[in-house]
This record gives structure tokens, C-alpha cells and sequence, in this order.
């Protein structure tokens, strides 16, 4: 079984490497390694992982990170401004699959225009509007990750997904 | 829909598989159905689904498209419950493993109980009481359905009995029921009052190039791989014809493909495609095919609205003054080339005052399209047109201008050439001649004029796309609601009765009486009296063509809602309904044209149209070879079917034609191209003035995640989130000026009509010149067009001027809707 823990926000750019030392505690769900709902829940057993520490996000500029697991790329971008889903104290901080849903391209930001774009078959996503596909030809939003602001460490954690990662019959593997 | 946004279920490896072109654009990718019952599921490794996909795993990119949108639970008559999963066929020549975003949600749009789309869906025929929907059978529907026509057919004869009707295939047609529909009509009752679905007469889109010897569809996809150049023309084809772009015309665009000319044309020079896109407007595929094949090899023609036919005129004079033009294949091969070039002779200043093209534009066009190329060769270019050309200034002319230009350097018959329409629906013509004649009468304006007393709207909705469309919904309501008094006043009367007092209505009162055959309750519906449930690909078998003249065989594998039933067998219980009123009557002669629809299954249909065309007098697009297609020999040829018209049959395979006129043998009485004067002779004094009163051109046309009349796209969440209101693409100059912001809801409007959009700022309209979505529910862009046609009475959708006020805000479009730039580049 794949190992998922908090310990998958590899690939951090910038001074993203720092947030390796947050010392959160690792959340029950981070512990399962299992597709299937457990008893009691219609949810999957997503892992509640930090993403990185608030003060690590520069405005408009992407920070990537993997989640659920290791081979699911993702990406944090702080607006510097409230949007939808947006956590942290400005509401400004937002993250998504980078594998487009169409065909699983890695959708690249465009930071002048702030959307992301799919350089295999042209599909454009919103990052201010919840994943929305401006264009193109995915049946899908860009899979949202949903996260947590702790105020109390000052970081992002992803905590699950909403959509599903492409490539997968289940986000959870 | 997946129930789950996060998790979909895995076909298991014996699912049920089907073939399936998609419902939606000419195109007709191919898909799989899977099908498989409720209780299973597939597993994650390859061997456990019948994807053979090893989910164990991420895949990597590029492997599938398998979204929650391509999966439904849906429910068969027998209470069973199955899943389904519609997935791309990467064996398809079409569209070679990719999807759509309008094809990769059709397992979204099959009729499930639990989905918005199941709740809407049309289950039973329904009966307007006057003021009520009631739900009643078959039966009762057809005794009202074929006593009125009876009643109409005795006294007043065929032409007061009209049909607003669909003629092409995929989803809403096919040729199953276009041959039903058009035995019923031209056969049966035999009336010439029908109008096809988006326009207001009963004619052809592409009347020009026909007259000139050359179907419309002439060549194949794999040409526009091969072309040295794509000449694009009032199309936007990443958005309306996405995997034909993104599977034929990429390769070529960008570069990959090179290897591919130099096997097909050893000793021609080749290199990477080009391209020129003729479009006022600077469309996301201008933008994506200078992302593809960089800006230097992408020519946009920004033309003045309306002046196509003088650009075509001009590069036609100008490669005829080089000596561009194919001399020996002119002389042998066509008629009329002196005489039309005499007659649309334009030079280069003019036309480039005319369309405000710099005359450097107008001269590389023409080095890129006509020029010889170094290796003596004339360069090999497909032109391919649509709505711009179709809905334009002058159908018939600009096409003729285009066509001329593409007879003289012999840009037909040949690879990597053609000259087509790219195409709005798959076609799937099939029906006995039409028996008007030509011009066909203009039955929109019959109608507000107070004809007809009967209109059966089939499979379309011209509430939402027609011209002139609010006069023509306030006399249709005005006319509708004479007949809802008088049955308002009838409660309790018999069936017969109520044939009386709707004739009644229709006969003394100006009424107007309205049969709507859809899959949902339409706008038009709505004021319709009589309402059919009808079916569509995967609830019945259909065949169509694509745009390459590909028939494929959809197959069904799943059951109807309620008692809906296929287009052709409503016809066929019209027709016998009809036949046993007259029968009863002693009226065996008329009885006698209603025969021959003793048919239980969709395929008896296409035996009796398609199959027949070489033994009786039938329009067909299949032609006299038609009969070699079965459904056994379609299902076997799967999603690659085989390009019409057949050749043979021959060890089990059905041989097609790749292209057409590949023998310089013309569709004409001599075999030859035609060529026909076309001069340039401005705008319709009727749109020119509205461009004088009013401050924008109110350009129109699609955008990609929405299907025609978004008759199932309303009801999809993403669909109907991406746009509440129809979009109308703006400058943001111009926008400032009005006080208009992003989401602000504007009124569009004129001496026509007023309609609403949802202002859409973008900086690469023109000043001046805005783009609104075409044929939405929320905002009908038909009702600021006027009622000018051409000659064959096609409209010119894209011909209206208007102003834009701003009406406010909506908060919740602001909020929920992005407005980010729909321009990759």
C-alpha cells in the first residue's frame, strides 16, 4: 500500500523546503492508506497535510506541492486578495490539481492573465472561481484541494478534494 | 453523473460494450458505452477492468479521458439498474482517442431518474387542457394528432398544415428519422410548408457550391492533415469542431506531420501547414493556432462585417492577373470561367477599402494559398467555411465567390484540398424530394402573416434560433393562445369533439395549433398543445454521417424514459393513425398515401429510406449504394464506419470514398464545374441602415461548452454555471463608456427587438463590434436580426446592429462565474 502522510509536500519551490519542520501532528486520516470509506463515512480518507507555512506564499506566485499523495501535483497560489474558497486571515489562499482533468497535462499558471492553462488541448481554468474551465474541453473543474488555515503555526494544510484527480478511480489510491 | 465528485465506478472486464458516435457537432467522434449492473464494479488492475486500464496506479497523462461526467447509474424498464461509462474509442479515425467537452458528458445527459436531466426529461405525451398540462397515451395523442390533419387535408388542403423540422443527424435526427419524417410530410400529407430546424425555410445551407457541381462535403479529415495551407473562413473550429482542430489540424500546424506530406508527395515541396482564418473577430482558435504553429505562420483576415464576398472576389482577380490559376484543368473541366471573372472582377485597392484589409494581408494570402510553390507544384489548400459564410451577408453570393476562387487553382479532387463547410450537426439526410420548389415559401413569415393552421415543431426550437425572433414568438403565443380558449371552454368533450373545436379555432378564429416532439418541454413547448416524448442515441439505434461523410451506427443499450419512443416511430404511428381515419372514411386513395409504415423498430426505417434509394426517388446522402450498409455490417464497422458513398462490399468490409470529384467528374447535367458571377454588391439596404442608426455590430456565434439550443446544457450544473446568461463579448473601451463592468446585465437592442446578455469584457473585440452567444434559453440573440434573407431564403444571423445599455448587476454571476480571458494567447 502507498505510504500517504503529511510528509508528501515534496517539490517546494522557493523556501517552501521549510516548512519540513512544522511539527503538526499527523491527523488519524493521514494514517490510512485505504480507498474506502471507512464505517460511519462517505468521505475518503484523505490525509491532512501541510502545505506550507502562510509567510512561504509570495502573491500570484505558484507554490507546488503533492496531494493526496506523492504522485498527485498540486499547486498553491496566495491572490492577495479574498476569492472563493480562499483560507488564511485575507481569505486569499487557494490550491489545485495541476493534472488537467481532460487528459492529465500539467496546467500551467499564467500569471498576467491568473489562469491556469492546459498546453495539450487548450482548456483555460479559474483559479479565482473555484477551478472553473473558462474554456476548453474538460467535462470538469480543476479539482479544487480544500484547505485549513492554522493560525496558530501560521500554515496552509490540504485536508481533501473536491474532484477527482485525473488518472484515478478514486483520489485516495 | 458520478454521485461521488471524487471517485467514479470501474467498468468490470465482461461489461457490456457498444459503439456510439456522439450526439452533438458534425464531427461525430466515436465512443464506447459500457454497461454493467449496478451491484459490480470493475477492479484497479488491468486485467479486472474492462478499460484494461492498470488503476493500481496514476496513469500518466495522455492515457484517457474518465471523468465523473462520463459515468451515470441509469434505470431500464425491467427495474434493473445499471452504470454506465461513455468513454472515447482510441481506435477512432475521427477523433483518435480524444473527447469533447461537449461529447465527454454524454453518459451525463442519458435519462437517469435520480439526475436533473431524468426529472426533465419528457416521459409521457401530454395534452395543453387550456390552461393545464395533462398527461395522456399514445393513443389519445395520435386520434387528436391525425383527426385535426384529417379534418385540415378534406377541407383545406396540405399547404395549411406546417412542420417545423429537423434534417440532420446525430442526436434529434439521423437517418432513421429524417426518412420518416419526410415520408409523412412529403409522402403522406404532402405539404411544402416546412421549415428546418435553424432556419426559416425548407432549403439548403450550401445551395451555391451545389449548383456549381460540388457537395459540400468533399473530402476527408486526414486532408486538413496534409493541406500546405488551412483557409478558414467564418469558422471557429477549436470551439465548434474541437477534435477535428485538435486531431487533424494540429499535427499539421505544428510541424509533426511533415514526414507524412513527403510520403503522400514525394516530389512536392512541403513543409509545415499554414493558416489563414478569415473572422472580424479574433476567436480563441485564431489565438490557439498561433500558440500552435507561431504567429508567423498564421494569417488572420480581420475582415469588415459582411464583405467576404469582396475579399473572395479579390484574391480571385489578383491570382488570375498572376497567372495562379490552373489553365489546362479550367479549360477541360469547368464552364463559365471568363464570364464570372468579368463580372466579380475587383482590384486589390478596392477591395482593400472594402474590407479594411491592408493590401500586404490581402497579397500573402494569396502567395500562401495560390502561389506556385518551389517545386512548381500549386500549393495543396482545404477551405473550409461555416457560419460566418452560412449566416452571412448574402449566402449564395459569398459561397459562390468561394467556390470560383477554388475551381480556378483547382483546390478539389485533390489531397490535402477540398472545399467544405465544417459543419454544425452530424448530417443524415435521407427523404423523398421536397415538394416545393425553389425559392421554398418563407414559412416564418406565413405564419405571422396568419397561415397555416397546424404546426408540428420536431426536434427544434425556433424560439431561440430563428431571425426576427420576437415578432415571430408573440404571433405564435397570440395564435397558440386562440386555441387554448377555445379548449379552455371544451372540458369533458370526447376526442372527436375536440378535433372540432380545435378545427374550429384554427378554421374561423385564427388559431393556430402546436405538436412539439422533443426530449424536453421546450420554451416552445411550452405554448404547444400536444407534446411527444421522443428519444435520442443510446435509447434508440441511429446512423449518421460526420463531416467526412463517415456513417456510423450508434447502438442502443438502454431503455427510453417512460413510454418515449424514435422520431421515426412517431411518424409511422402518425401515418397509421392518418390511414385508418381515412380507411374508415372510404377514402382509400388518401388512405393509400399514408401506406407503407407497418414498421416496429428504427431499423425498419432505415431499410425503407436509406436502403432504397436506388430503387425509388430519394434525396438521400447515401445515393443508390446506400443499400449496402446494414445495422449488421455498421455494428461490425464500428466507430469507423465507412465514408459514403459506398463502394462495395467486399470480405466482410464496407469500402467508402475518401473524397470526392478525385476524377474531375462534377456533380452537374455535363460533368463539369460551374463557375457563377458572384459581384460584390455591399450590404441589404435593410441591415445597412441598422448599421447607420445603431453604434455596435452584434456579431454571434458558439462557444464550446454549450450545444445548440442548450436543451440538455441548461440542466448540467457546469454547463449552466459557466454561463446563466448569454455571454456578449465586449471592449473593455467600450464598456467603460457605457458604465458596463464584467457580469453586469445589458440590453441589446434595436428596431427589431431587445434582448439580454451577460457583458463579458474582452480586449480583442474590435471597438465597436461585440460577440453574443447564439440560440441561448437566457437571451435569444434572434430577436434583434431582421428578416432578410437571400435569394433561397437564408438568413443572415450575422447581420444586425444594435445599442447596448446596461440594466445593473447580478451579485450571484459576479460571485459564481468566471470572466477570465477565454483567449489562450
Amino acid at each position: 500500500m502507498p505510504q500517504l502522510s503529511r510528509r508528501n509536500f515534496l517539490k517546494l519551490t522557493g523556501s517552501g523546503a521549510a516548512v519540513g519542520t512544522l511539527s503538526l501532528s499527523p491527523l488519524s486520516h493521514a494514517q490510512q492508506s485505504t480507498s474506502q470509506t471507512a464505517p460511519g463515512s462517505t468521505t475518503l480518507p484523505y490525509p491532512r497535510d501541510v502545505v506550507a507555512k502562510l509567510g512561504e506564499l509570495t502573491v500570484n506566485d505558484p507554490l507546488y506541492f503533492n496531494y493526496p499523495d506523492d504522485r498527485s501535483p498540486c499547486v498553491a497560489i496566495r491572490k492577495g486578495r479574498e476569492v472563493k474558497g480562499g483560507v488564511g486571515p485575507d481569505r486569499d489562499v487557494v490550491a489545485y490539481s495541476t493534472q488537467c482533468t481532460h487528459m492529465g497535462c500539467p496546467v500551467n499558471y499564467d500569471k498576467e492573465a491568473e489562469t491556469f492553462k492546459c498546453p495539450c488541448h487548450y482548456s483555460i481554468f479559474d483559479p479565482d472561481n473555484a477551478g472553473q474551465m473558462v474554456i476548453g474541453q474538460a467535462t470538469e473543474n480543476l479539482p479544487r484541494i480544500i484547505l485549513e488555515y492554522d493560525e496558530a503555526e501560521d500554515a496552509i494544510l490540504a485536508v481533501s478534494v473536491d474532484g477527482l484527480i485525473y488518472g484515478r478511480q478514486a483520489n485516495i489510491i | 453523473m458520478s454521485q461521488f465528485k471524487d471517485r467514479i465506478p470501474l467498468p468490470p472486464a465482461d461489461a457490456q460494450k457498444t459503439n456510439m458516435a456522439c450526439h452533438f457537432c458534425i464531427v461525430g467522434c466515436g465512443y464506447h458505452v459500457y454497461k454493467w449492473p449496478a451491484n459490480k464494479e470493475g477492479g484497479r488492475a488491468p486485467d479486472q477492468n474492462a478499460l484494461k486500464l492498470d488503476l493500481t496506479r496514476q496513469l500518466p497523462a495522455m492515457q484517457i479521458t474518465m471523468t465523473p461526467a462520463m459515468v451515470n447509474r441509469i434505470q431500464d424498464h425491467d427495474g434493473s439498474e445499471h452504470n454506465i461509462m461513455i468513454v472515447p474509442d482510441k481506435e477512432c479515425s475521427v477523433n483518435k482517442g480524444l473527447s469533447s467537452t461537449r461529447g465527454g458528458q454524454m453518459a451525463s445527459v442519458m435519462y437517469s431518474e435520480k439526475t436533473p436531466i431524468g426529472e426533465r426529461r419528457l416521459k409521457y405525451p401530454l395534452r395543453y387542457t387550456g390552461d393545464d398540462w395533462v398527461e395522456t397515451n399514445w393513443e389519445q395523442a395520435m386520434a387528436l394528432y391525425a383527426g385535426l390533419t384529417q379534418r385540415i387535408l378534406d377541407n383545406d388542403g396540405p399547404d395549411q398544415i406546417f412542420c417545423n423540422l429537423f434534417d440532420h443527424g446525430g442526436a434529434g435526427g439521423g437517418f432513421e428519422n429524417t426518412w420518416a419524417t419526410g415520408k409523412l410530410l412529403f409522402d403522406g400529407i404532402q405539404t411544402k410548408m416546412v421549415r428546418i430546424h435553424n432556419r426559416p425555410a425548407y432549403n439548403s445551407e450550401c445551395h451555391a457550391t451545389r449548383d456549381m457541381g460540388i457537395g459540400e462535403l468533399n473530402n476527408s479529415y486526414e486532408d486538413a492533415e496534409i493541406a500546405d495551407v488551412i483557409f478558414s473562413i467564418g469558422g471557429n473550429s477549436y470551439e465548434t469542431q474541437s477534435n477535428w482542430f485538435l486531431a487533424h489540424w494540429e499535427p499539421n500546424l505544428n510541424g509533426s506531420n511533415v514526414s507524412k506530406k513527403r510520403e503522400w508527395f514525394p516530389d512536392e515541396t512541403v513543409g509545415r501547414g499554414r493558416v489563414i482564418l478569415v473572422d472580424p473577430r479574433r476567436t480563441p482558435t485564431v489565438a490557439i493556432s498561433e500558440t500552435i504553429a507561431g504567429k508567423q505562420n498564421v494569417l488572420h483576415l480581420a475582415l469588415n462585417p459582411g464583405t467576404d464576398t469582396a475579399l473572395f472576389n479579390g484574391l480571385l482577380t489578383y491570382v488570375a492577373d498572376q497567372g495562379w490559376h490552373d489553365q489546362e484543368f479550367i479549360a477541360e473541366h469547368t464552364s463559365g470561367f471568363d464570364e464570372m471573372l468579368a463580372a466579380n472582377r475587383m482590384e486589390l485597392d478596392e477591395c482593400s477599402r472594402i474590407t479594411g484589409l491592408p493590401r500586404e494581408d490581402i497579397i500573402k494570402a494569396a502567395e500562401w494559398a495560390y502561389k506556385p510553390k518551389e517545386s512548381g507544384h500549386a500549393p495543396r489548400t482545404m477551405h473550409a467555411y461555416e457560419k460566418g459564410v452560412i449566416w452571412g451577408n448574402d449566402n449564395y453570393r459569398i459561397q459562390s465567390s468561394i467556390v470560383n476562387l477554388v475551381v480556378a487553382t483547382r483546390n478539389v479532387g485533390r489531397r490535402g484540398t477540398g472545399v467544405v463547410r465544417m459543419g454544425g450537426h452530424q448530417e443524415g439526410y435521407t427523404r423523398p424530394p421536397y415538394p416545393g420548389g425553389r425559392p421554398a415559401p418563407y414559412i416564418d413569415q406565413e405564419l405571422i402573416k396568419g397561415n397555416g393552421m397546424m404546426l408540428t415543431v420536431w426536434a427544434c426550437n425556433a424560439f431561440q434560433t430563428t431571425i426576427n425572433a420576437e415578432t415571430y414568438r408573440q404571433v405564435i403565443k397570440r395564435r397558440a393562445h386562440i386555441v387554448n380558449q377555445a379548449l379552455a371552454e371544451a372540458r369533458g368533450a370526447t376526442t372527436e369533439e375536440l378535433v372540432d373545436i380545435v378545427y374550429d379555432a384554427v378554421k374561423n378564429k385564427g388559431g393556430l395549433f402546436i405538436v412539439d416532439i422533443d426530449l424536453y418541454r421546450t420554451k416552445f413547448a411550452e405554448y404547444s398543445h400536444l407534446v411527444l416524448p421522443a428519444t435520442h442515441p443510446g435509447e434508440m439505434n441511429l446512423t449518421s454521417m460526420n463531416g467526412e461523410r463517415r456513417l456510423r451506427l450508434s447502438e442502443r443499450f438502454m431503455d427510453p424514459p417512460g413510454i418515449a419512443k424514435p422520431d421515426c416511430l412517431i411518424a409511422a404511428d402518425m401515418a397509421n393513425a392518418i390511414k385508418a381515419r381515412f380507411e374508415a372514411a372510404g377514402n382509400q386513395e388518401m388512405a393509400q398515401r399514408f401506406a407503407g409504415f407497418d414498421w416496429t423498430t428504427e431499423e425498419d426505417a432505415f431499410n425503407d429510406g436509406f436502403r432504397m434509394a436506388h430503387e425509388k426517388e430519394i434525396d438521400s446522402q447515401g445515393g443508390p449504394t446506400g443499400h449496402l450498409a446494414t445495422y449488421e455490417r455498421l455494428s461490425a464497422a464500428g466507430n469507423n464506419g465507412v465514408q459514403l458513398p459506398i463502394k462495395e462490399y467486399r470480405d466482410g468490409q464496407l469500402i467508402g470514398t475518401e473524397m470526392l470529384y478525385t476524377d474531375n467528374n462534377f456533380d452537374t447535367d455535363d460533368g463539369k464545374a460551374h463557375f457563377q458571377p458572384s459581384p460584390w454588391n455591399g450590404l441589404p439596404e435593410v441591415v445597412q441602415q441598422q448599421k447607420e442608426n445603431y453604434d455596435f455590430w452584434i456579431n454571434n456565434g458558439r462557444t464550446n461548452q454549450i450545444w445548440q439550443s442548450a436543451y440538455h446544457d441548461q440542466h448540467l450544473a457546469f454547463r449552466k454555471g459557466r454561463y446563466p446568461m448569454a455571454p456578449i463579448e465586449i471592449h473593455p473601451q467600450d464598456a467603460e463608456a457605457l458604465g458596463i463592468a464584467n457580469g453586469d446585465i445589458v440590453e441589446v437592442h434595436n428596431d427589431y427587438g431587445a434582448t439580454t446578455a451577460m457583458a463579458y469584457l474582452e480586449p480583442d473585440l474590435k471597438r465597436g463590434q461585440a460577440f453574443m452567444m447564439f440560440g441561448y434559453p437566457n437571451g435569444v440573440q434572434g430577436d434583434i436580426v431582421s428578416e432578410w434573407t437571400d435569394r433561397n431564403h437564408i438568413p443572415y444571423y450575422k447581420g444586425s446592429w444594435a445599442n447596448i445599455r446596461r440594466i445593473g448587476a447580478n451579485p450571484a454571476y459576479l460571485r459564481d462565474v468566471s470572466f477570465k480571458r477565454r483567449r489562450y494567447s
